[in-house]
């Protein structure tokens, strides 16, 4: 159903940490940004359709103006608006939110960090651009901090922090179908595996909590009103997002899931683990019998690598791009 | 990242060197009385009560540097010697032995159960010494006290904080290639096959529910492996079956030590130029190793007739080649004092690595990037 195209080598090798691995298709310069973390850097890619350009960046963590400091980044994703797409980095510090490209960094926003470490953490995990206007990013210590992002301009604005989450914050998703009729247009899991549905506005208003059964939900995605998580047991389990109704429960992963990614226009869903394989499905919604439908498609093992990203690089599913722990290339795979 | 990291780095990697030395004093056939004395002396320092309270004090990680320094100084803190070239094997060792074990640990909570063999192991080591034995005790007891409550999330964040360590690192160890558990380009083989993680279910079952949650249909999909159920959990307590065998002795007389180094320069010097340190302040890491080291207390050599010098290479020959041809971007940098700004700092840490520079036969290490140690921790 796939096979293997040439990789791209990054400067670096990506580090073990959830989700690691954000693309950003440019159509109209046929283009597609890839961005991998390695400790304290995001290795940014520029790679050019017709594969000939490559061009790289590196972006490090860091308070600007303050020359020696420096944390360790847990995440590093594009947030697409409908006026402008940004680049957000957390890390230990704070959230740093750049041009697309990488080139200005536009916002900085600085973590309550203690003086002395203590024993809880204290990190930026969690990033998703919600309708319209906002980016939402979770904290270690459960908080979802919402921005408000003007069409452009550097005025991007704390406007509300959302405390309903008890432990740290892993991932976070939109509704990435497109349609505007679903109700519930964000979901925030957690280290506990609750999560949240969320519907965005002026104050944020709760829909609904799903409560975790005391695993990390490391990924977490949105489409037509229904949440796909991922756990640390390996296990993928679809909810109505609004009711919390378990549709499907799949035994997916002999190991840790570190991410999901689903293609909107086709239902294609893909899972990356520890366990070295990248497997594809189908979802198949039928809205008279409100049932979710999962079909396994392909798999794919990246030998001795523990994956740590994996991302569809177009709203169809054609083609997928894969990170591992220590690998320092983002290996393609492309419909046959 | 997780700021409960440093005991198990610490407690792992001080196991994996006992292995090692052990093995090594039986390989040298040293006379058993000072062999004994040389793990009794090296055990009763890790497990210090002073240095304990401040390992596990919540803190970052430190630098590969600093850690090195750290064990350089245990390594001698007793009437052995170790001459740069094997102390540098010693470490190749120690960091790829852990590595793979955090690397293959099914769940990130089994990383405890890893720690709690190398526990078993060096208790095994002192039974015969009331004293010692009750310093360990003491630590096991510190150990389940911080982690057994903590949720499989937070072990995760070890786990990555751990990762982030070992990155790039993949030296060969020819006890793992011929294994092969170790490919030749030093990366670790992950099996597609054998027992699940406990508390999770072998891959390739969908099940769908209806809104009222009965099961509609069940449907089995190929997982591309060959797995099986998972084993009984092992035990965190102070005693029990640990399970898993990550973490036992995996050395003995006839297993030699050995590390290539040709063959990893190619794979190494693209990564070594960035920082990975997690937190290159140099001014905080020196005052934390000051803290640290404060609690190593060095045995001085009452009678240097006693001393001796243990080789981890065949031969005198090939330890010194090893030396000379170790590649650059994997010297370890050990950390000398010279001048800083901090003086307080300095002075305490000059007056414990005094001790150590007195009665060791280290030569400072080759780093192009000069003697001044705020100097070589910018280069981190």
């Amino acid at each position: 159903m796939y096979h293997k195209e040439k990789s791209i080598q990054i400067k670096n090798s990506a580090s073990a940490l959830y989700n690691n691995l954000s693309v950003l298709r440019i159509a109209p310069r046929r283009l597609t940004y890839f961005t991998v973390v390695h400790a304290n850097v995001v290795n940014m890619v520029s790679a050019s359709w017709d594969g000939l350009n490559y061009s790289h960046r590196q972006l490090q963590s860091k308070e600007p103006n303050v020359a020696t400091s420096t944390s360790l980044i847990m995440q590093a994703a594009f947030c697409v608006l409908p006026s402008r797409d940004l680049l957000v980095v957390t890390s230990q510090k704070g959230i740093q939110m750049y041009e697309s490209d990488g080139s200005i960094m536009v916002y900085w926003h600085a973590l309550d960090t203690p003086e002395t470490p203590t024993e809880q953490a204290v990190f930026a995990r969690g990033i998703s651009a919600v309708w319209e206007n906002y980016i939402c990013v979770g904290v270690s210590s459960g908080a979802i901090l919402v921005f408000d992002v003007p069409s452009k301009g550097s005025n991007i604005t704390l406007s509300e922090v959302l405390e309903e989450h008890k432990e740290s914050i892993t991932d976070m998703a939109s509704e990435c179908s497109g349609s505007q009729e679903c109700i519930a247009n964000l979901v925030t899991a957690d280290d506990e595996g609750s999560l949240c549905v969320w519907k965005s506005g002026e104050e944020f208003q709760l829909l609904n909590k799903i409560p975790g059964f005391d695993m990390s939900c490391s990924s977490v995605k949105l489409w037509k009103g229904t949440v796909v998580a991922g756990y640390g047991t390996g296990q993928i389990r679809l909810y109505e997002a609004v009711t919390g109704i378990l549709h499907a429960e799949v035994n997916a992963h002999a190991r840790w899931i570190y991410s999901l990614d689903i293609a909107p226009f086709s239902g294609l869903l893909l899972s990356a683990a520890e366990d070295s394989l990248v497997r594809v499905w189908h979802l198949t919604m039928t809205p008279e019998t409100n049932s979710v439908e999962v079909a396994h498609l392909h798999n794919e093992c990246v030998t001795d690598t523990q994956i740590c990203g994996a991302k569809f690089c177009d709203g169809d599913g054609y083609a997928f791009a894969v990170t591992g722990y220590d690998l320092s290339e983002i290996i393609r795979y492309v419909q046959s | 990242m997780s700021s409960r990291t440093l005991p198990l780095l610490f407690i792992n990697l001080g196991g994996e060197m006992l292995y090692i030395l052990d093995q090594r004093l039986r390989a040298q056939n040293i006379p058993a009385d000072k062999a004994k004395k040389v793990m009794n002396d090296i055990i009763t320092t890790m497990f210090n009560k002073k240095f304990l309270e401040e390992l596990f004090k919540p803190q970052e990680l430190y630098s590969k540097k600093a850690l090195r320094t750290v064990f350089d100084r245990l390594a001698h803190a007793s009437i052995m010697r170790l001459n740069q070239a094997s102390m540098d094997k010693l470490y190749d060792l120690m960091t790829m032995a852990f590595k793979y074990q955090v690397l293959l640990c099914p769940r990130p909570k089994d990383i405890l159960l890893v720690s709690f063999n190398h526990m078993d192991a060096i208790k095994d080591f002192v039974k015969d010494t009331p004293s010692i034995l009750s310093q360990v005790d003491e630590t096991y007891r510190q150990l389940i006290e911080m982690y057994t409550t903590l949720s499989s999330g937070e072990f995760q964040l070890i786990r990555q904080t751990l990762l982030i360590f070992f990155q790039d690192m993949h030296i060969r160890v020819s006890i793992f290639l011929k294994d092969k558990v170790q490919n030749s380009n030093g990366r670790f083989v992950l099996p597609t096959s054998g027992p699940v993680p406990h508390g999770t279910q072998v891959p390739g079952l969908i099940r769908m529910f209806s809104c009222t949650g009965e099961e509609l249909t069940r449907q089995q999909f190929n997982n591309g492996g060959n797995y099986n159920a998972a084993l009984r959990e092992g035990s965190f307590e102070i005693f029990g079956d640990r399970v898993t065998k990550l973490g036992t002795n995996m050395y003995s007389v006839s297993r030699p030590v050995e590390t290539h180094m040709s063959g990893t320069s190619k794979n190494s010097a693209q990564h070594t130029k960035v920082n990975t340190a997690p937190n290159p302040l140099a001014k905080e890491e020196l005052n934390l190793l000051a803290r640290l080291m404060g609690g190593l207390e060095v045995q001085k050599p009452g009678n240097t007739d006693s001393g001796f010098r243990v080789n981890l290479f065949a031969t005198d020959e090939e330890e010194e080649e090893a030396l000379i041809s170790r590649p650059d971007e994997l010297s370890y940098g050990v950390i000398n004092i010279q001048a800083t700004k901090d003086q307080q700092a300095n002075a305490e840490l000059a007056k414990i690595m005094g001790e150590f520079t007195e009665s060791g036969d280290q030569s400072p290490s080759a780093s192009s990037k000069g003697d001044d140690l705020l100097a070589m921790m910018d280069g981190l």
